[in-house]
Formats: structure tokens, sequence, C-alpha cells
């Protein structure tokens, strides 16, 4: 569609996916464009620290140490080969160019190519009190300790489910922390029939294990089968309910950080004319990927958790072999035996993917056991009743209810309550979630301000 | 087979207000609509309520919605963030002052009582206002409203006033047997109706082409955008003469803001182009100084049908009987269509409506012939 040669080869997101995309072009004889949103690269999962802080990267990164620094170290070394733009967001993509903002200043990127790298975010599942002062995502929590080396609060609680909840609990004791209590919602039945799945990833298995060792020896009470009720205080977190099988408890504490799960950033993908298909193991709808990272746009490749939740050793590899995939696409010579090499260990984690999915399971309860006067969408202040009212009278397409009600519609553009909302609405119309739409990306991806000056 | 008096084929604000009158008239009606209500043009508009600046033909019925307006909350039963906050055109120089200046003159006796207002006294009243404008015209009683919840509204009163509402449900074919029409849809349904009613958009034209007259009808595509919540400033919503941008702000605070071209993804959805955008938030803060500095959160777009004098086809076929049209509004349908619904029900119940539609005639394309 557009001519090649002339525009460049963008990878947007330096996180693993992203950085590892960048190299294999590079090694190649690519000199790609490389867009991200932060300061320095490494992504959320490998965030670093501003650069006047001189925490090491085993305090930092624990056993992904070696990881973290080989993705940080990989970047300084491209710096000269590629054309690395941090503080760069791209908020809209249209006629085979993206467009971004940097420094208040709009520009035009045409593209023969993109490699899509866009991360994840936490999956929230709102609960009353969840909008006091205090209470974080895990994913914010950790990114307060690892990039800013402060804590939430002094008396943590750890709720939710998902492999973040166990390491972020873990790095916070770790770092000095008081953690009061892990909450985990999934029983461990659950993490018991997951095994099979979870021993392909024997290392990431023990990994995990050993967090929750860790705390438990260290007098940290693990509950499983655990869910958030509610967050109480007046002008911050003060405590919290929570329940179990056995009953409710209140416990004392400053700060809660909560997700389960991670949902991919899809916006981009959305934006870009990518074909998106329901995926049951995510529960979302994501863009629609070969297992090369192909979308179904031939000039626009998925990589790393922003086309579905792998974790960070898929992205590097899924950031490669996207590369690979697009190199052989404008008619490079790539080695035979790598791809197949990286698929292959794709396909392992995937296996191991599944197995966390049943470890970790999705409250499917959450949106029945929702008070009505929940705030679901803190952009807009909309509540879980109001949601309901709007499915009551007879909407259960996703994009009408956010029409009548606003929920979605506001600064987070649903990345925060879209995917509760989405439960909310499935629960009330008794129609599967995936059986209620999708809500459509609209430009700007993030906030755009006037005023900006424009390239021109 | 559905038997009813009117078949609709369009479920915007045209259609729906068509089906609502035409049920409290007692008429038994089924609105076909192949997506939802009020979710296209109708729905994702700017939300202007807005006489001022139409063109003088477009008056009488202009006026008559206003009426239709004010009665909002009683007819519908829901106020549709409808406020008669007065609309302002701003002109940004001594030539569209004038062109003002001329409107007013040439549109007294319509009920609109235009004020002109030169630099200082717009200053006075209006201090949120950029130095560009020179001077404006003041129109008190129009306003704005929340298109997202109005439109859909008229078609949930419509189907509590008896009238069938087929959403997602695709016309397939339509035929005359010389006494009825016959209606089928891709659900399967199968109607039947002395009148038919065309309040399809800018998907109006494939009908009219099928009974013989095409009109020459594009679609477009107005780019749009909203802020995050901002202290109230802005009490009036404001467009501009000669065109460019247009903005107004809700009582929660966020500013919506239009104005240039976006494009058609495909047959039914739009997005606003980064051009219009970018234009947007540049015109913005000349006009709006106060918005330097804020954020725009969202943009959006829809599809809407224009004729080449920008003015709607509303009323008879020209050359089946039995078949009504309105549609093609030019961007400018949101105040007008419940008056049109109103014109369309007068024909069916009493023989012609109150307010002539001569100057809405499709008859003034039928010799023109259409590429």
């Amino acid at each position: 569609m557009w001519a090649l040669g002339m525009n460049s080869v963008i990878v947007v997101g330096a996180g693993p996916a992203g950085i590892r995309a960048a190299q294999t072009l590079v090694a190649n004889g690519v000199r790609p464009i490389l867009l991200d949103e932060a300061a320095r690269g490494g992504g959320q999962i490998y965030r670093r620290q501003p650069a006047n802080f001189k925490r090491s990267a085993v305090k930092l990164y624990g056993f992904e140490a070696r990881k973290a620094s080989a993705i940080h170290q990989t970047l300084d070394e491209l710096r000269e080969q590629l054309d690395y733009r941090p503080e760069t967001l791209v908020w809209n993509a249209q006629d085979g160019a993206l467009d971004t903002l940097h420094d208040n200043r709009a520009t035009r990127l045409p593209f023969s190519r993109v490699i899509v790298a866009t991360g994840a975010t936490d999956r929230i599942l709102p609960v009353p009190g969840w909008t006091l002062p205090g209470v974080y995502s895990l994913g914010a929590a950790q990114i307060a300790l690892k990039f800013q080396g402060c804590a939430i609060g002094e008396r943590v609680v750890f709720a939710g489910s998902g492999p973040l909840l166990y390491l972020v609990a873990y790095q916070y004791a770790k770092a000095g922390a008081k953690v009061v209590a892990v909450l985990d919602s999934s029983p461990f039945r659950a993490q018991a029939r997951a095994l099979p799945g979870l021993l392909s990833q024997p290392a990431t298995l023990a990994k995990g294990i050993y967090y929750r060792s860790w705390l438990t020896a260290h007098g940290i009470p693990v509950h499983q089968g655990a869910s958030l009720i509610q967050v109480n205080g007046e002008q911050r977190v003060q405590s919290l309910n929570w329940r179990n099988t056995k009953g409710s408890q209140q416990i004392d504490c400053d700060a809660v950080a909560f997700a389960h799960g991670l949902r991919s950033e899809t916006q981009l993908a959305d934006l870009l004319g990518c074909e998106f298909a329901w995926n049951p193991l995510n529960r979302a709808w994501l863009p629609q990927r070969d297992s090369a990272g192909r979308s179904s746009v031939a000039e626009v490749y998925l990589a790393g958790d922003g086309a579905g939740i792998m974790g960070a050793d898929a992205a590097e590899m899924a950031g490669e072999r996207a590369a690979l995939a697009l190199l052989e696409d404008i008619g490079y010579l790539i080695p035979t035996e790598r791809p197949a090499a990286l698929e292959q260990s794709l396909k392992r984690i995937g296996t191991f993917r599944k197995g966390l999915e049943q470890a970790f399971a999705f409250p499917e309860d959450w949106a029945a056991n929702t008070p009505d006067d929940l705030i679901v969408c803190r952009c807009e202040e909309v509540l879980a009743g109001d949601i309901r009212q709007v499915v009551r009278e007879g909407h259960w397409e996703i994009n009408r209810v956010k029409a009548h009600c606003r929920v979605g519609m506001g600064r987070c553009q649903g990345r925060m309550c879209g995917a509760a909302a989405a439960e909310i609405i499935a629960c009330e119309s008794q129609r599967s979630v995936s059986d209620i739409g999708r809500l459509r990306a609209q430009s700007p991806i993030k906030p755009l301000p006037f005023g900006l000056e424009v390239e021109p | 087979m559905i038997e009813v008096d009117a078949v609709i084929i369009g479920g915007g604000i045209v259609g729906a207000s068509a089906a609502l009158f035409l049920s409290k008239a007692g008429r038994r009606v089924a609105l076909l609509e192949r997506d939802f209500c009020g979710s296209h043009s109708s729905g994702v508009n700017y939300g202007g309520v807005r006489r001022q600046g139409r063109p003088l033909s477009q008056l009488p019925l202009s006026q008559q919605a206003h009426e239709i307006w004010a009665q909002l909350p009683q007819l519908l039963g829901i106020d549709g963030e409808y406020q008669r906050s007065g609309h302002l055109k701003l002109a940004r120089s001594f030539n569209d002052l004038r062109a003002l200046q001329d409107y007013a003159a040439n549109s007294q006796g319509f009920g609109l009582d235009l004020q002109i207002l030169d630099r200082d006294e717009l200053r006075a009243c209006f201090p949120w206002i950029g130095d560009v404008a020179v001077g404006a015209s003041f129109c008190p009683d129009d306003g704005h409203a929340n298109p997202r919840l109005v439109s859909p509204a008229f078609a949930q009163t419509a189907r509590r006033h008896g009238a069938q509402i087929h959403e997602q449900c695709a016309v397939t074919e339509v035929d005359h047997d010389g006494q009825h029409f016959h209606v089928s849809t891709q659900t399967g349904l199968k109607l039947r109706a002395p009148w038919l009613l065309n309040c399809a958009g800018a998907w109006a034209g494939s009908l009219a082409a099928q009974f013989g007259e095409a009109v020459p009808m594009h679609a477009g595509h107005p780019a749009m955008l909203v802020t995050e919540p901002l202290p109230l400033v802005m009490n009036a919503s404001t467009g501009v003469e000669g065109g460019g941008i247009y903005a107004r702000q809700v009582t929660r605070g966020n500013c919506v803001l239009g104005g240039g071209q976006g494009f058609a993804l495909d047959d039914v959805r739009a997005r606003p182009g980064q051009n219009a955008v970018l234009e947007i938030l540049r015109q913005a803060v000349e006009l709006y100084p106060f918005l330097e500095g804020a954020q725009a959160i969202r943009t959006w777009s829809g599809t809407e049908g224009y004729l080449p004098d920008r003015q709607p086809v509303i009323g008879h076929s020209g050359t089946q009987p039995g078949l009504l049209h309105g549609f093609g509004f030019a961007g400018a349908g949101f105040q007008i269509g419940p008056a049109v619904g109103q014109a369309l029900t007068e024909i069916i119940c009493s023989g012609a409506p109150k307010t002539s539609l001569d100057a809405f005639s499709i008859t003034r394309f039928h010799s023109i012939s259409v590429a």
C-alpha cells in the first residue's frame, strides 16, 4: 500500500518486545525509529530508575536483574544505530503514518512497516473505597518502588490475583515495607489443578513458589480464596474488609495495592485497523496475530503483552520474531532455524500461560456481587447502578451503554474501567462478556493539549 | 407479515420523531434501524440546538422545532441536557460582521431576536472570547443538548406509545404493489404499509434511486473532540461566521468542539482526521484562550448526508405516491429533526404539512442527472 524505502520502519514501545525487535532490525541493517512514552527504555517491567538514582540492578529487579540489565544494555548499545525517541506519545494512526506528541510538538511519522509493542496495564476490578488515596494498582505500587524508590504506604495489603501479586508483595517486604497481608482471590484448589500447565516453565514456577514461601517464612499472612470486599477510610485508607469461605475480617492498613492480572494496551492496533477477536484466555478482545506476529494489516506487526498477556520473557522472543517476519516480508534473508526455535519457545510459554490463568482464575462472581453504589468509572463518576440502569433500559452493546451513561468516556478512555464495565453489562444483560461488543478505540490514545505546536 | 400504517426506515432523530408523533396520533408504525437508534449522525453530532445561521427557507420549520424543544421533558421524560444558553456567532473580520448584520436584518420576523454585538459589547458580555473576534451575533434562545441522550430517547418514547422499533434490522428489499409497500429485512421480517418514510440519513440515496429519483448526495464526516471537565466558563454555544470551529461547554464542564472534516473508515464508520483535530486544537486557543493547556481526551466523527445546495430533502416523493423523504440535513439536522418528523406526520394524518416544505422537494434534483 505504501511505497517501501521512502518511509521508516517504526517500533512503538521500548519494553522487552520493542527493544528486541529494534535490535533484530538493526542487526540486519535496518535503522528503525523506536518510539517510547517513557523517559528511559525498559518498559514497565524493567522500568529504569531516574538517572541520578544509584540502586543496583539486583536490588531493583531481584531474580530478573540479569534480564533487565541485558535489555537496558541492548538499548544503550543500539542508541547510535537507531532513531530512538523517548518521551514520545503515539496518539493516533492514520493513512500509513503515526501521529506523535513530544515536548508539546505534534509530528507525523509515515511508516512503511510498524511493530506495535505497546505493553499492558493492570486489570482493575473495583471495590467500594477504591478511589481513596492510598489505593494503588499492583503495577503502580511496583513502579513507585522501582522507579522512585518509595513505598505506597507503611502497612500495605496486596490483593487480587496474578503472578504480580506475590512478586510485588515480596519486593515490598524485601525493601523493608511492612506487608500486612496478601489476599489472593483464587482458591488453592485452582492452583493445584493448574500445576500440570505450570510445569512447562519450571524455572518460572519455582520463582513463584519461592516468593510465596519467602512471604510465609517471614511471617506474612497469605490468604487464598480471599476476596477484597471494601476499603475503608475518611481521608485515606485506614482499613479494609476481606472475605473467604470462613467469613469476613477487617485488617488495619494505610495502603492497598490490587489488580486481577494484566490487560493489553490495544488502542494503537485498533486505530491501525487490525482485526480483533475474542480471546477467552485473556478474557478480552485482542488484535489477531499469527505465530510470527503478523497482524491482519500487511504493514503492522504485533509483539509483547500489547497483543495478549504472555509476560516479559515471551515479549523478548515475540519482539525478535516479529522483526524477523518484517525483515522477511520486505525481502531480507533471515536465518531459517531461529524463527522456528522462537515460535517453539513461545508455544511453551503459551502452555504455561494457560496454567497461570487456571491458577489465578478470574473471579467470575465479581460483577454479580458488586453493589450499585460502587464507582466503576472514576473519570466520569459512573456507578455500577448507572450501568445496570442503562442495561435495564434495553441496551447491551458496550459502546451504546457508554453513550448512555458515559462509562469509559473520560480521561482514561476505558483503560481503567473498561474490563469492569464489560463484566457488569454482561452480568446484567445475561449475556456472555464476549457477546456485548468491544469498546472502540478513539484518538487521542492519551490526552492531547490545546496549544500544541504542529510540525509543518 | 406485519401490517402497519407506516414503515419508517432509519432510527435517527427524524425517523424516531416521526415514529413518536405518528404513534401519538394513533397510527400503527414500524421503524427499522440497521444499527441502533440514534447511533449515527443524530446521536454523535455536536449537539447544537440552533436556529441562527440557517437558510431563511428553513426558519419556519426550525421555529416549529424550537417549540418542540421547549417541551422536551414533557415529550421524552428526560431533559436531554438541553439548555437555552444562547448561541453566539463570532465574526473574525468586519466583512464577516457585516454578513452577520445582513442576516440579522433578513431574518427579522422569524422570532430569532438576534442581537449584534460590537467588539466592546462582546468583551463585556462574553469575556472568555479571544481577541480574534471583532464582533458577534447573539441568539439568546438558541442552545445545546446532549445528542447521545436525546435522539435515542425519541425512539424509546415512540416505543412507549406503541411504535414497533426494530434495531439491528437492515432493510433488504422494498417493493410497491400499486397500493402498499412491501419491506423485507435481513432479520426475516416482512412488513406491509401504505406509507413509507425514507429517513435513512446519509444512506437514504439508494432508496430514492430505487424509486427513480436519485439525488446527488455525498457523505461528510464532521470532526469533533471533547476536553476533560474544566471550570465553567462558556455561557453560550458558539460558532464562527464563514465556517471554522464551533464549541460549547456542558454542565459537567467538558468543552465540546467541532470543525473540519474527518474521513470514512467504511460505509458506516468514520473518524476525525488528524489534520482536523490539530486544526481544532490550534484555532480553539485563538477563539477561546482559556483552553490553552487544557486537554482533549476524545475525538469522534459520524456520517452525514450532504446535498449540493446544503438543503435537506423533505416531503413527498416526486415519483412514488406514499413515499415520503426526510434526509440530507448537511450537518444541521439535530435541531430541526423533530419538526421534520412532525411535518411528515401532518402529511400522513392531515394530508398536508402546516409549514410549507416546497423549498425542500426532491423534485429540485429531477432534472439533474446523477452520475
